[in-house]
Formats: structure tokens, sequence, C-alpha cells
């Protein structure tokens, strides 16, 4: 789980770097030269293999933990108050998780497959960020987005330190420093991510 | 602080055997003093029970001063009910009011079948100790205590996990039923300590392959067993255990 975890987290800053281009304000030139170079780069071809075994790994682990973690519980406490010892997110990883698969899903055939289908019908210069301008022109498009976001920073809040704690490391001097990174990372990206269809949708970027 | 008495009802699960399905009935005590502890109360509500020709409730009990671990009760939705670092005994009725209402329900764990009404079985654990609890020593006079030096942090941190009683609050209280603060404290006492050196290894694979058997869940770091503990066992310990059976599962050569 941490493994995984940290290593779509290293993916996630890639993607966010990338789509960051559109904040250039250049009509989406350099964000589309960019986006062209990645899917027509047979390194990251084999690169995108490696994340999605990596993707599809973690939500087979997380399944695995569900079901375990359901038997060992099988009848559930007629009173409980979880609130008192425990953050919500930190029990709600699951219920995160199975959002973010949500979102994905619409997310990747959003872009993905348009990109893919314009790749293989031999379009030389699919037009992403028009694409992009296109759907974040829709109201609840933009929602959607912002709600899976949400989702991916309270995700990101608990797992970045949690893989630490997985791994061993549970230090005084250390862990105050990684839980700082994670936090900041969550905020960071998420604000990042969120700001592409709210800004595209209030004609921010043009 | 002011003494006080209280009248309350209680609602408290009655379960006949390990096969039957139990249910929360509902029983009124009157007159409960604010000084009594909750397994005095529990005291009188037998008492009264039997006086009425009912069946009183199980529940385990022992030392009665926070330190055998045997009463487990689940209060109010919380491990041990609403103080922190307090087993059930150490409970007084002054963190409750007049006219209060109390749940009160065994452990739910898999591996901690409910036995007779609160009384759950947690031989689940011991089983874990047997898998590694233990380490060689020499037969004949005890070795002076001072002949190993000991780092002073590695002795207060062996200390600290070995304060855990064994009570199983943080698997109660676990969403997943996780046993692994148990087993890191388990595991930390004796790996902080060069007499826990020999077993260093086999213990941390024993004792986790021990803990999967029983069929407890696994940990996702929610901390909730840390904060519910009796004994503020530190999730540390669990980190410990994870790079303890990362290093032992990789340097090991049996399967
Ligand atoms: S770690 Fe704490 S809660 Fe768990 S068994 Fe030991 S004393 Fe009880
Ligand atoms: S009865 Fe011994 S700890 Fe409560």
């Amino acid at each position: 789980m941490g493994i995984t975890g940290l290593f779509l987290i290293l993916f996630l800053i890639v993607h966010a770097g990338i789509n960051a281009c559109i904040f250039l304000n250049d009509n989406g030139k350099t964000f589309n030269d960019v986006a062209h170079f990645m899917s027509h780069n047979w390194i990251m071809r084999f690169l995108e293999i490696g994340l999605f075994s990596g993707l599809i790994l973690h939500i087979i682990q997380g399944l695995k933990l569900w079901s375990q973690n359901n038997k060992a519980r099988p009848i559930e406490y007629h009173y409980n108050q979880p609130s008192k010892n425990s953050k919500w997110y930190s029990r709600s990883m699951g219920i995160l998780g199975t959002l973010l698969l949500l979102f994905l899903i619409i997310h990747l055939s959003n872009f993905y497959v348009g990109t893919k289908v314009a790749l293989y019908s031999g379009d030389q210069y699919h037009n992403l960020f028009e694409e992009m301008k296109e759907d974040f022109s829709n109201y609840w498009i933009v929602l959607i987005y912002v709600i899976g976001v949400s989702a991916l920073y309270w995700h990101l809040y608990h797992g970045f330190q949690s893989a630490f704690q997985t791994f061993g490391i549970n230090h005084k001097r250390y862990t105050p420093i990684l839980k700082f990174i994670g936090i900041t990372y969550a905020t960071v990206i998420c604000i990042l991510f969120a700001l592409m269809p709210i800004s595209m949708f209030f004609k921010w970027i043009v | 602080m002011e003494h006080y008495t209280m009248n309350l009802t209680l609602k408290v699960w009655r379960q006949k055997n390990k096969k039957t399905a139990g249910k929360l009935e509902s029983y009124k005590v009157e007159n409960i003093s604010s000084e009594m502890s909750f397994l005095e109360m529990f005291d009188v509500l037998n008492e009264q029970l039997i006086i009425e020709g009912k069946e009183p409730i199980a529940f385990d009990h022992d030392c009665r001063e926070g330190i055998c671990g045997m009463c487990s009760m689940y209060i109010n939705g919380q491990a041990h009910g609403p103080w922190q670092q307090n087993t059930t005994c150490q409970l007084h009725m002054r963190a409750f009011k007049d006219g209060d209402t109390i749940v009160v329900e065994p452990w739910r764990s898999a591996a901690f079948p409910v036995v007779k009404d609160l009384v759950v079985d947690r031989s689940s654990f011991d089983r874990i100790i047997q898998a590694g609890g233990y380490i060689s020593v020499n037969t004949g006079n005890a070795v002076d205590a001072n002949a190993i030096p000991i780092d002073k942090k590695n002795a207060d941190d062996a200390f600290m996990a070995a304060a855990c009683i064994g009570c199983g609050a943080c698997v109660a209280t676990c969403k997943n039923g996780s046993a692994m603060l148990f087993v890191g404290a388990k595991v930390s006492q004796l790996a902080l300590l060069p007499q826990g050196g020999p077993e260093r290894e086999s213990r941390v694979l024993n004792m986790v392959a021990q803990m999967d058997v029983e069929g407890f869940g696994n940990c996702t770091n929610t901390y909730a067993c840390e904060a519910e503990c009796p004994k503020g066992i530190s999730v540390a310990n669990i980190a410990r255990l994870n790079s303890e059976y990362l290093k032992a599962g990789l340097s090991t050569e049996e399967n």
C-alpha cells in the first residue's frame, strides 16, 4: 500500500507540473507541446504501463485490506464514538479511494481516451488545451473535478505520512518533517489541480 | 470533588454463550455514588439482579487497580469508557451525571469471541506471546542486574513498551480490529534490549504470523489504539514492529 502509494504520489508531481503549463496563459502552446511530447515518446509510453500497474496494484491491495479488516470485526458496535480517538480521514481511506477511482474513470474518459483516439487515428496535433477549455466550460464537470480533488487532498493528507509509518519510520526528529512535507505536498498539488478547471471555467485562462 | 449520587439507565450486552446471538438489555440502577468505580456499580446491579432472581451479568475483572487488563468493557462507544489512559476498573462514576444512559458492550473482534455477556476470550493474545515473547537465559544463579550495559533511552523505551497489560482495548477500538499496537509493544520490549537479541528475527516473524492466524485485521494507521490504550503505548512501537519485520523478512533464510 505504502510503496504503490508513494509511487503514485511521484506521478502526481509530474502530472501537476505539466498541467501547470496552462497557467503560462499562452493559449495552451507550451502545454500542448509538452502533452504531445509525452504521448509520442516511447519512454513515456513504457512508464505509462508501470503507472497503470502501480495504480491497479494499489487498488488490489486496498480491496484486500478492506475485506480482511471487515472479517476482523464481524459484529459492529451498537454504539461507537470513533471521533473520540481518530481523525475521520484516517478512517475513510477506502471511501476516499473509491471516490477517487470513480473520479479517475470520468477523468480518463474525458481526456485520456480522447488523446489516445487522436494518437491512433493519426491526428498529428491533438489540441488537448482546447478540449480542456470546452469540457471545463461545463459547470458540473468543474464541480466533479473539485470534489475529486478534495477527495485526493484528504487521501494524500493521511496517505503520505502513513506510508512512512508502514515502512517503520517513526522518528522524533524526522516524522514531524515528513508530516509537514506531506501536508505541503497535498495542499500544493490539490490547489494546482483544482485551479485548472476553475480558472478555465471563469475564463482566467484563454 | 463534591460527592453526589445518581440514577442511571444501563444498556448492557447480554449473550448466553459463544453460539447464541446477543442483544442489549436495559436496566435501571439507583443511588449510585460518584465515588464508586464502574465495576462497583456493576456489582450493585448484579446484586439487584440476583435478588430479583435473574441471571447476573458476566464480566471480567481481576486486580481492580488497572494493572491486569481483564476489565474489557466498551462503554458509551469507547474502550474502557470516556477517560484517557484508564481501565474500566479505574473509571469512576463521577465521569457520569444523574439521568445518564450508559451503553456497555463487549470487545468486538473476530479474534476475541464473546464467551458470555461482556466476557471475551483473549487467548489469541496468549498464543501470540507464546509464539515469540520469550528469551534465552543461562540457568544457574541470576546474573547481576547491571552486568550488561544498556543505553538509557533503550531501557526507557523498552520499559514503556513493557507497560502493556494485554487488555485488548487497542483491538477493540481499531476499526480494523488490528492487534499491531499490542504486538508492537511485545516485540519492542525485547527487541530494544540485548537480552532479546538471540531470538530477535524469529520472534517478530513468528509473532506476526500468529497474529495473522488469529484473524486480527491490518493496521491503517488511524492511531485510535494509541488514543485508547490505558497504558499510553505509543504507535512508535508499531513502526518498530514494521521495521523489525521488514529487516527480519529480508534477512531470514527460511521461507
Ligand atoms: S497496547 Fe495498550 S490497549 Fe493494547 S493490549 Fe496493550 S495495554 Fe491494552
Ligand atoms: S480489573 Fe485489572 S485492570 Fe481492570
